[in-house]
């Protein structure tokens, strides 16, 4: 064989070998490490009280602006008259008791998955302001059907939904403190809220998968919305009030559950020293 | 607003007089909590001279 030629064969053979070599796996990105630089206490207590006011005041004032245009200065529906006022209230409701257990579930995901040290807290936190802004939106369901439809209650796809939704952020509420180990109760929960957030499409869609005597959605993210102009604007103040005053209220309830914890710690440490000088 | 007296007010009015119940409900407990650790963490952890807001 010619040496010209043996080189190029040579050269062919390494690349050859270099190529299809096993290539080093990159180190898995540690999306745990980044979580937890926001799970230290005393960086999540400086960066939420920073937020919290933020959030709170904003939040007040949007949704008493929200109610009070709805209630007062918004026009009746050419159907349904004045009743269309509680529009404000349940739409905004119906909103946060799903938004809040998306919440819940991605608590509970970065809580199973990454053992984030605050996303325990967080999930018992948003399980309970969750439950009453679900029990607003079934009560102000109910009190629209009832001049609307003659009924307080029908079994229909939506409402029965909403119920189980209820039902799954009651259960968290029980179950997170049903345990002596709070971490087996912590884990208890975060399985149920994973496992029901199953429910969140089953309400959304209901009112297309099934005929339902409750109305199709009047508003999308993504397509035109049916409300006229001078209804939509109340009830996006009030949505967006909504929002804040529940983001406000569990981080407000997250900050007092971190102190809890460390007063807790801080007395326990307390009496085993003391234990130990007896 | 028009069409008083309205029969379907009182529903009107019990739905917004519960959301104001629930919000602020809510709202207060939750102040009243974070006060009432925050006092009570002062008083207890000797780093909370130090700087505010550190557990």
């Amino acid at each position: 064989m010619p040496r010209r030629l043996q080189i190029v064969a040579v050269i062919l053979y390494e690349g050859f070998v270099e190529f299809t070599a096993p290539v080093a796996e990159p180190a898995p990105r540690r999306v745990g490490g980044r979580l937890h630089r926001f799970a230290n206490p005393g960086r999540f207590l400086r960066l939420s009280g920073r937020v919290l006011p933020w959030l709170a005041w904003p939040g007040a004032i949007l949704t008493a602006a929200g109610l009070v245009w709805g209630f007062a200065f918004s026009p009746p529906d050419w159907q349904q008259g004045e009743t269309v006022r509680i529009l404000y209230v349940h739409v905004p409701a119906a909103w946060m008791a799903s938004a809040g257990y998306a919440g819940l579930a991605v608590a509970s995901l970065f809580s199973l998955v990454w053992r984030h040290p605050l996303a325990d807290l967080a999930a018992a936190e948003i399980s309970p302001v969750g439950a009453g802004f679900t029990a607003l939106c079934l009560v102000s369901g109910s009190l629209w059907g009832a001049p609307e439809w003659g009924t307080w209650w029908v079994w229909d796809a939506r409402l029965t939904s909403v119920l189980v939704l209820f039902f799954l952020y009651l259960g968290h509420v029980v179950l997170v403190r049903a345990f002596d180990n709070p971490e087996r109760g912590y884990r208890a929960g975060a399985i149920l809220a994973l496992i029901g957030a199953v429910d969140l499409p089953i309400i959304h869609y209901s009112v297309q998968w099934w005929n339902t005597l409750h109305q199709g959605n009047s508003i999308s993210l993504i397509g035109p919305s049916r409300l006229y102009i001078t209804m939509l604007w109340p009830l996006l103040i009030a949505s967006l009030g909504f929002t804040l005053v529940f983001a406000a209220i569990v981080t407000a309830r997250l900050r007092a559950a971190v102190m809890e914890r460390r007063i807790r710690a801080l007395l326990q440490s307390r009496a085993e020293a003391a234990e130990v000088v007896a | 607003m028009s069409g008083w007296p309205y029969p379907h007010w009182p529903y009107i009015v019990a739905a917004y007089a519960l959301a104001v119940v629930v919000l602020a409900g809510f709202s207060l407990a939750a102040f009243l909590r974070l006060r009432r650790a925050r006092a009570r963490l002062a008083a207890i952890d000797p780093r909370r001279g130090r700087g505010q807001d550190r557990p």
